[in-house]
């Protein structure tokens, strides 16, 4: 076990001097974020096994892997929500900016507003209006002067790329907003808390194939500002839109790199098959 | 047509089946309106008996005079109504709270076990009947205060109420889609903090249900009063005496010895079931627009 993940470690620091796939760029990545021997389980079941990795800054992290293979559970431990559901536990690090997200005194309510998520299905708080909703959760750690949130909810909405359809309805119920709308009300409401790292769960799974490119251009966007992970079933999307491509199986990481080398020259015989379609 | 090709044209054995399946269906139908029928039938018989009896004595008089001295005729029940409404409302100062705050103790508590426990002792408080809260109530309150008191009513009324709404409000949260409570938790909103501004909110509307059937089903009972607020023929706006309220005067009119007395008891009775009904409406009224916004 340990053995596979130096091996995956082994790779990464190769990529860390490599130009990744996507974007050019002259210097090495640098690492946000350092999950270290991370295992999730449900109970007893074991859902994540021993996953070593880096998520580099302002880039874009791509996980895949067959269903149930533990994408959502991994992510989910990376801003300390895996604990939210009754039963679940964690072992291993996660490190933010070297801090370790798990060790004894850290908040986890703190940590999540360094890590925002977004979730497979838009989840807009039914009983606040779109205003509300953004507002939500940077009223509890910002100011209370009107003037700053209401600065903070537009430029919320603008980097969501939300903001020219919904501005003169800010008072409407988020619910009253089409499905990618949503979503990307949910991206807004997750960036108006200035997170550092931001997760998505399958952003897009819900949506139809133009709220999902709208979703994907905004990831584009985006990356300049925040590290982002997200979950995808879709390999197109993956290639399309992440640096970094990481293949779960069996909740083990099978392989980890830049995303044009998994797509291109994968090293495991299980990551070019599902990538090619041959199973999952 | 298609009706035709799918049943119609099959041979005749499936054709015997086909017409069997819809006897018993009109059988079920027919069932179900007997026993629709039977509740409506119930509901319309009180309502109409009610309003035969007692609407003929309803005027100004009856509702804004004090009771006259037995055995008189005219009068009212101003003060019994005053007084029902104060105690009811104390009561569900006292219930809200407690049920609303038990319920989400019950729903966030880590041991699903106590959770449990408490719920279950819950439902068990609902079938304790009323004389025996209204006891309870005397020995908690009226004996250690050392008299008959409207409080000492809404304590009673209170241990009625609380485990309706906490039942009710318990109902509510587990409904709120985990989705939500994750979407807050994950934007760095404390948990309490989520409760407050997702969880309650979200169920408003049924919490707001639980607590109307509450008052409603407080509203009527008369037993827990006997030995609390105890009954009062004049006016007291003080909660720390005896007063009168609504129930409890029925049962001493319709128990009494005077026509007119019993004439009282269904016209109070008629103004009690009009309460009720007017406030379920309009909860309904007041949701349904709610729902539109
Ligand atoms: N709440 C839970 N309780 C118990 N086991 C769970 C729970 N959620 C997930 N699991 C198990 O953990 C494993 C990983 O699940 P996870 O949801 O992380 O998979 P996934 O890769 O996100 O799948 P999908 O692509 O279908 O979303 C699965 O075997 C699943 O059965
Ligand atoms: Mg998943």
């Amino acid at each position: 076990m340990s053995k596979e993940g130096y091996a995956v470690e082994g790779r990464q620091r190769d990529i860390d001097f490599h130009l990744p796939g996507n974007q050019p760029e002259m210097t090495p990545d640098e690492t946000r974020l350092r999950v270290e021997e991370l295992r999730a389980y449900y109970g007893k079941s074991l859902a994540v096994n021993n996953v070593t990795l880096s998520i580099k800054t302002k880039k874009v992290t791509a996980i895949i892997g067959p269903s149930g293979c533990g994408k959502s559970t991994f992510i989910r431990c990376l801003n300390r929500m895996h604990e939210v559901t009754p039963g679940a536990r964690v072992e291993g690090k996660v490190l933010l900016d070297g801090g370790d997200l798990y060790g004894s005194g850290i908040d986890p309510v703190e940590v999540r507003r360094r890590v925002g998520m977004v979730f497979q299905k838009p989840n807009p708080f039914p009983t606040m209006s779109i205003y509300d909703n953004v507002a939500a959760g940077f009223k509890l750690n910002g100011s209370r002067d009107r003037r700053i949130i209401e600065d903070k909810v537009e430029k919320s909405l603008k980097m969501a790329a939300l903001w020219e359809e919904v501005r003169s309805d800010l008072h409407k119920p988020g619910t009253s907003l089409s499905g990618g709308q949503q979503q990307r009300l949910c991206i807004a409401r997750a960036l108006a808390v200035d997170p550092e790292v931001l997760l998505m769960d399958e952003p897009c799974s819900a949506l139809d194939p133009i709220a999902t490119a709208k979703i994907e251009e905004l990831i584009h966007e985006l990356k300049d500002s925040v590290t982002i992970v997200i979950v995808t079933h879709n390999m197109q999307q993956a290639a399309r839109v992440s640096d970094y491509t990481a293949f779960f199986y069996l909740g083990e990481l099978v392989e980890f790199g830049a995303t044009g080398d998994i797509f291109t020259t994968p090293e495991k015989r299980q990551t070019e098959d599902y990538i090619t379609g041959r199973f999952g | 047509m298609a009706g035709n090709t799918l049943y119609g044209a099959g041979t005749g054995a499936s054709r015997q089946h086909y017409l069997y399946r819809k006897g018993i269906e009109w059988l079920a139908w027919i069932g179900m309106l007997f026993c629709t029928g039977v509740t409506v039938f119930i509901l319309l018989m009180i309502l109409g008996y009610v309003l035969y009896q007692g609407a003929s004595y309803i005027n100004w008089e009856f509702l804004t005079a004090l009771p006259l001295p037995a055995g008189e005729t005219g009068g009212g029940i101003a003060n019994a109504l005053v007084g029902s409404a104060m105690v009811v409302v104390v009561a569900t100062l006292m219930a809200v709270p407690i049920g609303v705050g038990a319920a989400i103790f019950v729903n966030e508590f880590p041991s699903a076990q106590l959770g449990r426990f408490v719920r279950f002792l819950a439902e068990v408080l609902t079938g304790v009947p009323s004389i025996v809260v209204g006891l309870f109530a005397y020995a908690l309150v009226v004996r250690p205060l050392g008299s008959f008191s409207g409080l000492s009513g809404s304590v009673a009324y209170a241990f009625i109420m609380i485990p309706i709404i906490l039942i009710t409000a318990h109902e509510a949260f587990r409904l709120v889609p985990v989705s939500l409570r994750e979407a807050s938790l994950a934007l760095g909103i404390p948990k309490w903090r989520t409760i407050l501004w997702v969880v309650l909110p979200v169920s408003s509307r049924a919490l707001l249900t639980g607590v109307v059937l509450a008052i409603a089903r407080a509203l009527g009972e008369a037993a827990p009063m006997l030995f609390t607020a105890f009954g009062n023929p004049f006016w007291n706006l003080n909660l720390k005496k005896p007063i009168a309220t609504v129930p409890l005067l029925i049962y001493t009119y319709a128990t009494g010895p005077y026509e007119d007395w019993h004439r009282k008891a269904w016209a109070a009775s008629f103004v009690l079931l009009m309460v009720v009904l007017v406030t379920s409406v309009l909860t309904r009224v007041f949701l349904r627009g709610k729902s539109n916004e």
